[in-house]
């Protein structure tokens, strides 16, 4: 499962759009890695990144971005530098991705057994008909019901959950080392949505593949992350494991997301929101750019950018509220409930340890 | 909300909507609901895709003409209603708010248009200036302001757009909204707003809302009852928070345990119920049975003991 290797690292990525009206600057400075098995979850808003972000690690950038800084190291090589022909090995080979809509991301004139056949023709130049009887295998492994009678069905012959299974078996049919998956369950119903992130954790297990999990929903990545990444206006806000992100959040923004969503428990009259709308990144802000929509913001935030500072080893936050000088405040209501269990858990922790100790002193003596 | 007296605004029976009725590829895509909304309330209305929560509500605003059933809109049949005045006053008061904020605005009429366009129908300006005040005061009430007025819709967010769509909807003063997923193409931070600002505006105007969405969660929160769609048919009506604490029906119960919750303990431990569908096959008649107080579960006779024992474990009083 997870170990300590870390297999992709991102390294004060910049990435710039020229567009008509101006230079629109998407990714302000991101950092971060991934380590082996471990499932790493972007969340954000749409336009705060997360596709770009990963766009980038596959060498899919548009024509007019521009990457004005930064390196993305894969197996000691810059996925930035790589030319058109490694990059062409890498896709689908080492790392694959899942798109969000499985309709579009399926060619509708092509038999799925040859969709699904087709990266292992392609990249590790196996026969047609071994690459079929593979397909078949994967087809059976994602739990397409009847594979031997579908090999040679197309698309529109299956349904939106089916179509998904399909696009993953697709993306895993090589064993990648990553797998991107932008929003991969966001088209779907939510008792599908349910089998397809039960097996995908089921396939992580089985191949051991890193996954980097793009997605709004807080819900699924309490389910599926390992660790988490807060994304707004192009920059990581937070970030931490899913425990800490979850249950100790330290910047607002993340406040704001957690309490903006109502759980099955919500009721009362008013849903906490955040107010306003992202920032324009063609001109972003001076300082923090989420300042403008955060109700604990300093004056320093409309000054100064904030850095990220220490919570715990996995756990950083860039908001001025961490600085010592900063003043205390009172996190909103929901937030001080995910808290309290937080410091619970905690303490069962340090509890279980200290009981383990005893027990091992014990046995010695 | 208490429903016991209040007025029923909206009552449906019987409604059957087939398509491409008598040939091979006919389609029951709603099979025999009932159901009544009462004034001020906001029902729920959820199921999965292809489920026929979206037609429903387009037969109840007559986009569809229904198969067979009746639909009472303050008492007044609209199945089969002419055109004509009565026409002209139901149309006013239901409109619809729709999913996609970018679909559903003209792209080449400016937001004053828009709005103004009912206002324009139904003759309810006296002269040019009264219109734009009129579009000002509704921007102003969605949390818009009036320059916005003279702008097209790219100009928008999405956010932003599906408030020029409440707008819209609110210009002919209808008592009657249907909201079909309005949130869903919208971020986390911004689907909060609209929710808060729908309620405000609920509670303003005394608006009566059907509200469709596969979002159980965001549903639970707004609704005041709840009605739970599958293939078709009504399988379970209650309060929401009967519906989603005690969940009598196997497909409720299926559908809330696959409802990601952002609690990663909780999700940890999560364990799905599965639903085998083959339960609906037709083999048996089932209606809405009262098991519980304003608790319907679609039952056959035998199997209505069944439910009883079920609400009398979750501790609610049988009838």
């Amino acid at each position: 499962m997870e170990s300590n290797e870390s297999i992709l690292q991102v390294n004060h990525l910049k990435i710039n759009f020229n567009t008509y009206a101006g230079t629109v600057k998407a990714i302000r400075d991101v950092s971060f890695d991934l380590k082996k098995g471990e499932t790493l979850a972007i969340v954000g808003e749409s336009g705060s990144g997360k596709t770009v972000t990963t766009r980038s690690i596959m060498g899919l950038l548009a024509n007019n971005a521009v990457v004005a800084g930064g390196d993305i190291q894969f197996h000691g090589k810059d996925v930035l530098k790589m030319s058109q022909r490694e990059l062409e090995q890498l896709r689908g080979a080492e790392i694959a991705q899942i798109f969000q809509d499985p309709m579009t991301s399926l060619d509708p004139t092509m038999r799925i057994g040859r969709q699904i056949a087709e990266p292992l023709m392609v990249h590790k130049g196996v026969k047609k008909d071994k690459a079929m009887a593979q397909a078949l295998e994967m087809m059976k492994l994602v739990g397409i019901t009847d594979a031997e009678n579908r090999i040679n069905d197309y698309p529109h012959q299956f349904s939106g959950g089916m179509r998904q299974r399909i696009v993953i078996a697709i993306a895993l049919i090589n064993y990648p080392e990553i797998l991107i998956a932008d929003e991969p369950t966001t088209a779907l119903d939510v008792t599908i949505q349910a089998q397809i992130l039960d097996l995908m954790r089921e396939l992580q297990n089985k191949i051991s593949t890193s996954i980097i999990f793009i997605t709004h929903d807080l819900g699924v990545v309490a389910g599926m992350a390992d660790r988490v990444a807060v994304m707004y206006a192009g920059k990581i806000v937070e970030y931490g494991t899913v425990d800490e992100i979850f249950y100790n959040p330290k910047h607002p923004y993340t406040w704001g997301l957690l309490s903006s969503m109502p759980t099955l428990e919500t009721n009362g009259d008013e849903l906490p929101s955040i107010p306003g709308t992202p920032p324009d990144l063609l001109d972003p802000p001076k300082g923090d750019a989420f300042a403008p929509r955060n109700s604990y913001a300093l004056k320093i935030d409309t000054q100064r950018e904030p850095p990220f500072f220490k919570v715990s080893d996995t756990h950083y936050a860039a908001t001025w509220l961490l600085h010592p000088d900063a003043p205390k405040v009172t996190p909103p209501e929901q937030i001080i409930a995910r808290q309290a269990k937080f410091a619970k858990m905690q303490q069962q922790l340090t509890e279980e340890e200290r009981h383990h100790k005893v027990e091992e002193e014990e046995e010695q003596q | 909300m208490e429903t016991k007296n209040a007025k029923k605004v909206l009552e449906v029976s019987h409604l059957k909507q087939y398509f491409n009725v008598g040939k091979k590829d006919e389609v029951r895509a709603v099979d025999d609901i009932s159901f009544d909304i009462y004034e001020g309330e906001t029902f729920g209305l959820v199921g999965e895709s292809g489920s026929g929560k979206t037609t429903v509500g387009r037969a109840i605003i007559h986009l569809y003409t229904p198969t067979s059933g009746s639909i009472k809109f303050d008492g007044q049949e609209v199945i089969g209603m002419k055109r004509g005045p009565k026409m002209k006053q139901f149309r006013r008061d239901m409109q619809m708010i729709f999913q996609d904020p970018y679909a559903s605005l003209n792209p080449r009429m400016k937001v004053k248009d828009i709005v103004a366009e009912g206002i324009d129908i139904n003759h309810l300006a006296k002269n040019d200036e009264d219109r734009s005040k009129q579009v000002a005061d509704l921007l102003a009430t969605v949390g818009l302001n009036r320059d916005h007025a003279s702008r097209y819709p790219h100009e928008f967010s999405g956010g932003q757009r599906q408030r020029i769509g409440i707008a819209r909807a609110l210009a002919v003063q209808p008592k009657f909204i249907i909201a079909d997923e309005p949130i869903s193409a919208l971020d986390v931070s911004i689907q909060a707003q609209v929710v808060n600002l729908m309620k405000q505006l609920q509670r303003e105007r005394n608006l009566t809302y059907l509200f469709i969405a596969h979002d159980l969660s965001m549903v639970k929160y707004i609704s005041d009852r709840i009605g739970v769609l599958h293939y078709g048919r009504m399988l379970e009506v209650g309060s929401s928070d009967e519906v989603y604490n005690h969940p009598l029906h196997d497909y409720t119960r299926s559908l809330l345990s696959a409802v990601p919750v952002p609690d990663p303990e909780y999700e940890r431990t999560r364990t799905q119920i599965e639903y085998d569908p083959k339960y609906e096959d037709g083999s048996k008649d089932r209606e809405l049975v009262e098991i519980a107080p304003h608790h319907f579960v679609q039952a056959a006779q035998d199997e209505i003991p069944m439910y009883q024992e079920r609400a009398k474990k979750m501790g609610l009083e049988v009838l």
